[in-house]
């Protein structure tokens, strides 16, 4: 399998490129499987570096810098001060139930198998293009094609920071 | 090219898709289900990176009369966005997440402060 998948074991760059997947795959599978919130929470910090190096080996820079700004630094921290604040801390125990663990690993598993058969048996039209620095690509984009959607979601996280902040303050005592 | 084929990126992206269809499923804790979201859309993006990166752009996102070796600035005038279209999204996507787990957090943080947890099954209420 891993030759027809074309992967050329004598290149270093290629462990590298398996040692990301591994880690991607092995932390993406705690934070779906662990008892306890606090390591699913650091485990899917392993899953977004791997994915960040997986950019990386896709010659993705600026996707692969965004991952590391905006996941790691912004949307992680957030997940967990939303784990350390639904929590009482003094519980030593920090639960994360689950529920009909059967029924939800036979979707899960029939979703992977329908996805990895398309993936697999699709006649992909592949071309070999060499690499090139994409982030001067993507400003140009975003300043000349995409303008329209750019703009909107720059509406749309001002709408989101005013909204998130307006949904978590405490109400005010009426005086 | 990279040192790995289109179908490992694929591949995991349909991993990572499948373990955050089982978070959403089965937890109960709105925090957890949250992570099992932000593995969707990790999924979603390894995908669209994948495919700007290995296939050939359609014909309706540019010329393909020319072939692909060109890059930088021919590439730019060439193609338009076409090849670079995948990245974009990727970046919308990246936006559209960091809203979503704001919005997402203040609304669980409301749900806590009014309910004392964040079970989603004992959210069964629109009106507090």
């Amino acid at each position: 399998m891993i030759a027809i998948l074309g992967i050329k074991l004598g290149d270093p760059a290629a462990w590298v490129f398996l040692a990301f997947a591994a880690v991607t795959c092995a932390s993406a599978l705690v934070v779906a499987a662990s008892r306890n919130i606090i390591y699913s929470a650091y485990a899917l910090l392993l899953t977004f570096f791997g994915v960040a190096g997986l950019y990386a080996f896709l010659d993705a820079d600026f996707i692969a810098a965004a991952q590391l700004l905006v996941y790691v630094g912004g949307i992680l921290v957030l997940i967990l001060f939303g784990v350390m604040l639904t929590h009482k801390i003094r519980e030593i125990k920090l639960s994360n139930e689950t529920t009909n663990p059967i029924v939800g690993a036979a979707i899960a598993g029939f979703v992977f198998l329908a996805l990895a058969y398309v993936s697999l048996y699709t006649n992909w039209d592949v071309v070999d293009r060499p690499a090139s620095p994409t982030t001067g690509e993507i400003g140009k984009a975003f300043v000349g094609k995409y303008l329209l959607p750019f703009e909107a979601s720059s509406v749309l996280l001002l709408g989101a920071l005013i909204g998130a902040a307006y949904l978590a303050r405490r109400d005010k005592e009426k005086a | 090219m990279p040192v790995a084929n289109l179908e490992w990126f694929l591949l995991i992206g349909a991993f990572l898709f499948a373990t955050g269809v089982f978070t959403i499923l089965t937890r109960k804790n709105a925090v957890s289900v949250l992570m099992g979201v932000e593995l969707v859309l990790n999924s979603a993006n390894i995908n669209l990176v994948a495919f700007s990166r290995f296939v050939k752009a359609p014909p309706t996102l540019g010329p393909t009369s020319i072939e692909f070796p060109l890059q930088g600035e021919a590439a730019h005038h060439v193609y338009g966005a076409a090849w670079i279209g995948g990245n974009v999204f990727a970046a919308f996507v990246i936006i559209l997440a960091a809203a979503e787990a704001a919005v997402a957090l203040a609304i669980i943080l409301g749900i806590y402060r009014n309910l004392g947890d964040v079970d989603v099954d004992e959210v069964t209420a629109m009106k507090g």
